[in-house]
């Protein structure tokens, strides 16, 4: 964990005062909403069919079962009681009331927890893997990084109206689970021949209407010289991304137009003229933000304990297990991964009585933290493996143990129609559906690791793009119409998915994925072969064939 | 439209020349990049100061032999939102060492205040009377800066270093 | 603020009101005959003409303190009785079409 200390409070004590100031003046009449609009989208607030949506930042998904307590307190009193994790470690209240959010947000202040930057045309959270620092075979823990540049892109003078909104993310780990090439820059923490730790710079990916995969901008860049080169970028984003254009405004948009080799000249031309500045990270400073991450005093435990031998003889503790439970970078130890995806409830949505439950059992358990991954479920970061079974029990009374990580069910979702002003389309009902249909946990498992992702519109908040399947709503005469595609993925091989064919009315879609997944399992060459696999195998036609031929 | 210079409401004392308008003989003057960049020799020998509307949409490098000639650079925010100013400000400052008046015009309002200053701005056209008379207090909500800019603020992180460095002297 | 231009070019073909999102709580709220705000389709001054419609909507848009981003939208009237015309609308005035809890 990161601890705050008293200059970091005092920012963010600042800027809810200058918000309560700003909320005030909104109020009175003072400032038009025009005015205004920018002012609470700075701040995390945004105005939904229902009501104001507050949007909270939780920095490299990581939190403290202090700051959760907080979150669900905030649910519970100024919200209806829940609350709904994103895809970039945030959590969203849908509730909110404009003329409350000041005091809110002095509550979340009180435990450091801030909403800055979560909308509006600047620097948004800066987000990592959720497995950082407790994944095996880590370069370090991504989150030193992921803390400066939070820091660094707080309140920036010079990159707080940016043509559009900016995403950064970093991973540390072969496995990307931080989306990083979908991000407008992406961060891989590596070691170069000479042993030192620096950053492949990757830059212009993102979803939305024009989506792109990044591209490595810089194979190496230095750990001391990460914030003058994102630095760079920034600046020549800032002077030629386009604003002429809501949709082309994205720096993907002026990485497609210049094409890498020129953009990337661009910026080491600026890096160049910024010199040695005061933004390069010297040894005791990098060290000094190190030291304020603490770790848990691990203890010294078996491999294998006799609780879990023993656990072992119950089948539904054993396929939660080997679901939901991965290795631990400390002998003894697992992450556990805790399902935000019940079957028939809405992905990515936690009560607070759930909220507040992960809190003592990350106290009990986790040495007190909890991590926010950004397929919209939680983990528990440091569980003894001794405490497996004891810890299962408790998160099935929860709801919280569903055995589908990674698995059909397991579905990425935007609010949608429901609550949405910009969707087209519902979402979650269409995830709730989904999840009936493949509610048998052994038919799950069997067709095995399979993301299913859904955006109510095009702005993708639910990252269709990148989905082994992919579904997008869209509005035909006033009906909603989903479109499919296939193949997509986000990992460290990320891809768009190819669409299917035509968009189906909202009735169908459940039967077009069971369709897709039928042929899928008919498709494939052997068990192990993942749908992803198997589509980039044989292509979109067989899946075309199977969902059209009688449609 | 007020003007607050050096923290407080001052009179303009640059007077908005349109690009048609006869230049007067002497006293200071604001004119159009286009209009300085016809002949910029001409209009700096004139007796009266000189201050350029640069816009910015354009590269400050064309600005940049004229620098240590010029009393006013005004830079400009068509809207709240185009944020363009804010890199030519700091290049300006930090990078081509400008240190005359930094004037920010346009759509501006007392949430860009702190931000304005921290890139180099001195003067500010503030749009409304309200938020030009809370120019002072506005600039005190801030005490913390995580970036390092050419305003000399001293940032968190030097901040934590001194008092780990005083710390450790002090053991 | 719908600008006066984009006014003009307001047409509607049905009955319609006008609805936005009350300033201080952003609930959803319908522009009444009274010149005031209500949270009830049901008090929602109703127009049947473009004219009218973009009467309504310039009176309602100059109460920028009272609610937020206003706009027409179409009504259905049965027997007296007015519904939303869209799903969209359908969803702001009757709220969530899901189960919150898993079933």
């Amino acid at each position: 964990m990161y601890a705050y200390d008293e200059l970091d409070r005092t920012l963010i004590n600042e800027r809810v005062s200058e918000f309560r100031d700003q909320v005030k003046r909104r109020l009175s009449g003072e400032l038009t909403e025009d005015e205004f609009k920018m002012l609470r989208l700075q701040n995390g607030v945004y105005l939904q069919l229902h009501a104001y949506m507050f949007r909270v930042a939780i920095p490299y998904g990581t939190l403290s079962s202090k700051q959760l307590r907080r979150l669900a307190h905030i649910a519970r009193r100024y919200d209806r009681g829940y609350g709904h994790f994103t895809t970039r470690q945030n959590i969203q209240f849908n509730w909110i009331k404009l003329a409350e959010l000041p005091d809110a947000l002095a509550e979340l202040a009180e435990v450091g927890i801030h909403a800055m930057q979560t909308s509006g045309n600047n620097m948004r959270n800066v987000t990592s893997d959720q497995w950082a620092g407790v994944a095996p075979g880590e370069v370090e823990d991504p989150r030193i990084w992921s803390e400066i540049l939070r820091q660094h892109t707080t309140l920036h003078p010079e990159f707080s109206f940016l043509p559009r909104k900016f995403k950064i993310a970093i991973t540390a780990s072969e496995h990307d689970r931080a989306a990083i090439k979908i991000h407008d820059i992406g961060l891989r923490l590596h070691k170069n021949a000479d042993g030192e730790t620096g950053f492949e710079v990757l830059v212009g990916g993102g979803l939305g209407r024009t989506p792109f995969i990044a591209k490595t901008i810089k194979p190496f860049v230095a750990g001391r010289d990460i914030l003058s080169y994102v630095e760079a970028i920034l600046r020549v984003y800032n002077q030629y991304g386009r604003r002429d254009n809501i949709y082309k405004a994205r720096i993907k948009i002026l990485v497609h137009e210049l094409g890498i080799e020129k953009f990337a000249r661009e910026v080491d031309e600026e890096w160049r003229q910024m010199g040695h500045s005061a933004l390069t990270l010297d040894h005791s400073v990098i060290e000094e933000v190190r030291s304020r991450f603490s770790y848990p005093a691990y203890e010294k435990l078996p491999h294998m304990p006799d609780e879990l031998k023993q656990a072992a003889h119950d089948p539904l503790f054993e396929r939660w297990r080997k679901n939901s439970v991965a290795p631990h970078k400390v002998q003894g130890y697992s992450i556990v991964t805790l399902s935000l995806k019940p079957v028939g409830g809405p992905p990515g949505d936690a009560t607070a009585d759930q909220m507040d439950a992960i809190a003592d059992l990350a106290d009990k358990y986790s040495f007190g933290e909890i991590r926010v991954g950004h397929e919209q479920n939680l983990a528990l970061p440091h569980v003894a493996k001794r405490d497996l079974p004891q810890l299962w029990k408790a998160l099935d009374r929860l709801g919280l143990a569903t055995p589908n990580v990674n698995l059909v069910t397991d579905i990425i979702a935007c609010p949608g129609l429901d609550y949405c002003s910009l969707a087209n389309a519902r979402s979650i009902p269409i995830a709730q559906e989904l999840t009936r249909r493949f509610a048998n946990h052994d038919t799950a498992d069997m067709i095995g690791r399979l993301h299913i992702n859904i955006s109510g519109c095009i702005n993708a908040c639910g990252h269709h793009h990148v989905g082994h399947i992919g579904i997008l709503g869209v509005e035909k005469n006033g009906e909603e119409f989903y479109q499919i595609t296939i193949g997509g993925r986000a990992d460290e091989n990320a891809q768009m998915g190819a669409l299917i064919g035509p968009a189906v009315p909202y009735a169908e879609v459940a039967d077009v994925i069971e369709d897709i997944v039928e042929a899928y399992l008919a498709l494939r060459d052997r068990p192990e072969e993942l749908f992803v696999d198997t589509v980039k195998r044989l292509g979109v036609e067989p899946f075309k064939e199977r969902v059209y031929a009688t449609r | 439209m007020p003007l607050v210079k050096n923290g407080r409401i001052a009179i303009d004392l640059f007077v908005h020349v349109a690009d048609g308008a006869e230049l007067p003989g002497d006293g200071a003057v604001l004119i159009s990049a286009a209009r300085f960049l016809e002949d910029p020799e001409a209009i700096l020998k004139r007796a009266g100061k000189t201050g350029v509307i640069w816009p910015n949409s354009r590269a400050v490098d064309d600005l940049v032999p004229y620098l240590d000639r010029l009393a006013a650079v005004a830079l400009v925010f068509p809207i709240f939102r185009d944020g363009r100013a804010y890199s030519q400000a700091r290049l300006l400052r930090e990078r081509h060492g400008y240190d005359g008046e930094l004037r920010a015009t346009g759509q501006v309002l007392r949430d860009q205040f702190v931000f304005m200053s921290r890139a180099g701005f001195d003067a500010f056209e503030v749009k409304k009377d309200a938020d030009a008379d809370a120019f002072a207090e506005t600039m005190k909500r801030y005490s913390v800066f995580y970036q390092p800019t050419g305003d000399g603020r001293v940032t968190a992180l030097n901040r934590r270093m001194q008092l780990r460095h005083s710390e450790s002297a002090g053991q | 603020m719908t600008s006066p231009l984009e006014q003009k070019k307001i047409r509607i073909t049905g009955p319609s009101v006008v609805t936005a999102n009350r300033t201080w709580d952003g609930a959803v709220v319908y522009r009444t005959a009274q010149q005031g705000w209500s949270t009830a389709l049901s008090d929602a001054a109703i127009v049947s003409t473009s004219d009218d419609a973009r009467a309504l909507l310039a009176e309602s848009a100059a109460d920028d303190v009272g609610a937020v981003g206003a706009y027409i939208a179409p009504v259905e009237l049965k027997g007296g009785v007015v519904k939303p015309g869209n799903l969209r609308e359908h969803i702001r005035s009757k709220g969530l079409t899901i189960d919150l809890l898993p079933a």
